[in-house]
């Protein structure tokens, strides 16, 4: 228990002291919301779906959180060529115990930099509906950092070099973003894409924020706290397996 | 003091598809004394040493470290050592306390004795003036001690060191040897150290292996080895015992692989 906790520390220190990061990661999120939400709110006002800022601020969220979290992938490659991973694979603990305190850190930072950017959204204008369905909504977000940061992990396991992670960026973590309805209604898709939204589990996450938030929502909260759940389960043991893989 | 050996290895061999990294080596490590495992590159030093320190398994061959087999009984042989790696293993961004702090934690060194023990080798080590610090502003020598600190910080049996003075000044090579000296002597740990700095071998160890392409060719204390091959210093008689040729380290099974791969690619 003791080794969870100052793993996951350390993670939460590294990201706190790392001011320089944080604000640059706020970037893409404040580009998201400030150009296309501004940029296509009228659009989607005048499509009569109400405001758009409404609408994306839970999907900026979902995004940030997701981003945040895949990054603790990149920072195990970092452990890996800078060798910190080295010392704790070879300390007497299980690796088990290493895993868990490693993702839980991931997903803490994940969930404070969700909260920044709810702040960051409150500022642009964004309004949730009940200040009660707060607290809920971020139990969501927090099993959205879970699930992505297990991904991560066991990802991060198999990757030895940089290189690697430029294609999970590129081939893995942008569709999740896209595919999610964090950016446009999932009523009325394509058939085709209405398929794939519905195999992320961000979709889930995003409906279930913006369920709680807004009042909006596709598949109904209990639905998406159930998927999200299942695949929190899945990837959390699909994470472990591969970090107990590892060779030094 | 037994007269059991601290570290048995017998007729190991490990390959990495047709390499044989680690071809048919034993040895023994006394307790309490400095070993050296002398040999060119791609010699086969670190993978010795993975294979006590439970990072990889021997393809054949039988292992012990303190009576343990380190393939069978992980967790309890990692109790009983501390490695510095040849590549660095600290946490940069983390201040020297807290790498200290938190290896103390993953070995289960109570609170109390983790603080007093950090403390007392921060300052053996002379760092303790600069214990909250950030690493990422340390030196390559300041680096290399605090890695070799933290090791110690769980009074292991054994010490492994694998080149650890691979890319420091001279001053700072012969000040970490003074420390592993002292060391050797006030905590009665067992050092076994990988070099091809021959004079560091000869100052340091009490006994020296020479290991070339996996094997090992000779076995004693500087001087015998001296004596061995009629020459009048270590070196002539490293040269005596492995040849002048200059290898390469063949690459191993996963590079090649990934050269593969990357052809494939394009």
């Amino acid at each position: 228990m003791a080794v969870i906790i100052v793993l996951w520390l350390r993670e939460v220190k590294k990201y706190l002291r790392s001011r320089v990061q944080i604000v640059a990661s706020l970037g893409t999120p404040l580009m998201y919301l400030g150009v296309l939400g501004f940029g296509l709110g009228p659009v989607f006002q005048r499509a009569g779906e109400g405001s758009y800022l409404q609408f994306m601020a839970p999907g900026v969220i979902g995004m940030t959180v997701l981003f945040t979290a895949m990054f603790s992938g990149i920072a195990m490659l970092w452990d890996r060529q800078f060798g910190f991973l080295k010392e704790t694979l070879v300390a007497p603990v299980p690796r088990l115990a290493i895993m868990i305190g490693r993702t839980l850190g991931g997903a803490t930072v994940a969930v404070l930099q969700g909260t920044l950017i709810f702040f960051v959204t409150l500022i642009a204008g964004f309004r949730p509906v009940s200040i009660f369905a707060v607290p809920l909504a971020f139990l969501v977000i927090a099993l959205i950092a879970v699930i992505f940061s297990a991904l991560a992990t066991a990802i991060g396991s198999g990757l030895k070099e940089m290189q690697g992670f430029q294609m999970v960026m590129n081939f893995l973590v942008l569709p999740i973003f896209f595919l999610s309805g964090a950016i446009y209604p999932l009523e009325g898709l394509p058939r085709v894409l209405a398929a794939f939204t519905r195999v992320d589990p961000l979709t889930y996450g995003v409906d279930g924020v913006r369920g709680l938030l807004t009042g909006r929502t596709h598949f109904g909260v209990a639905l998406d706290v159930l998927v999200l759940l299942s695949v929190g389960v899945l990837f959390v043991a699909l994470g472990a397996w591969r970090f107990s893989k590892i060779e030094a | 003091m037994s007269d059991r050996p601290i570290i048995r290895v017998q007729h190991v061999v490990k390959s990495f598809g047709k390499v044989t990294a680690v071809d048919d080596v034993s040895f023994d490590v006394q307790a309490g004394e400095i070993f050296a495992f002398l040999g060119p590159n791609g010699a086969g030093k670190t993978t010795t040493i993975k294979m006590l320190t439970t990072l990889l398994r021997p393809t054949s061959g039988s292992l012990e470290l303190d009576g343990l087999d380190p393939a069978t009984h992980q967790t309890e042989v990692r109790r009983r050592f501390g490695v510095v790696f040849q590549d660095p293993s600290l946490d940069s961004e983390l201040t020297a306390w807290e790498n200290m702090d938190i290896h103390g934690v993953l070995y289960h060194v109570p609170r109390q004795v983790r603080r007093e023990r950090c403390e007392a080798l921060l300052r053996m080590f002379e760092l303790w003036e600069r214990r909250d610090d950030l690493v990422k502003t340390f030196s390559g020598g300041m680096k290399r001690r605090l890695e070799i600190a933290r090791g110690l910080l769980h009074t292991p049996k054994v010490l492994f060191l694998d080149e650890p003075t691979l890319g420091l000044d001279p001053q700072s090579r012969n000040q970490m040897w003074t420390h592993v000296r002292r060391l050797n002597q006030s905590e009665h740990v067992t050092v076994f150290l990988t070099t091809h700095y021959m004079d560091e071998a000869d100052r340091v160890a009490d006994r020296i292996a020479v290991i070339d392409h996996g094997r090992i060719v000779a076995t004693g204390s500087s001087a015998e080895l001296k004596a061995q091959t009629g020459t009048d210093s270590l070196e002539a008689a490293f040269l005596a015992l492995t040849g002048t040729t200059i290898r390469d380290e063949s690459a191993t099974a996963a590079d090649q692989m990934r050269q593969v791969v990357r052809v494939w690619r394009r």
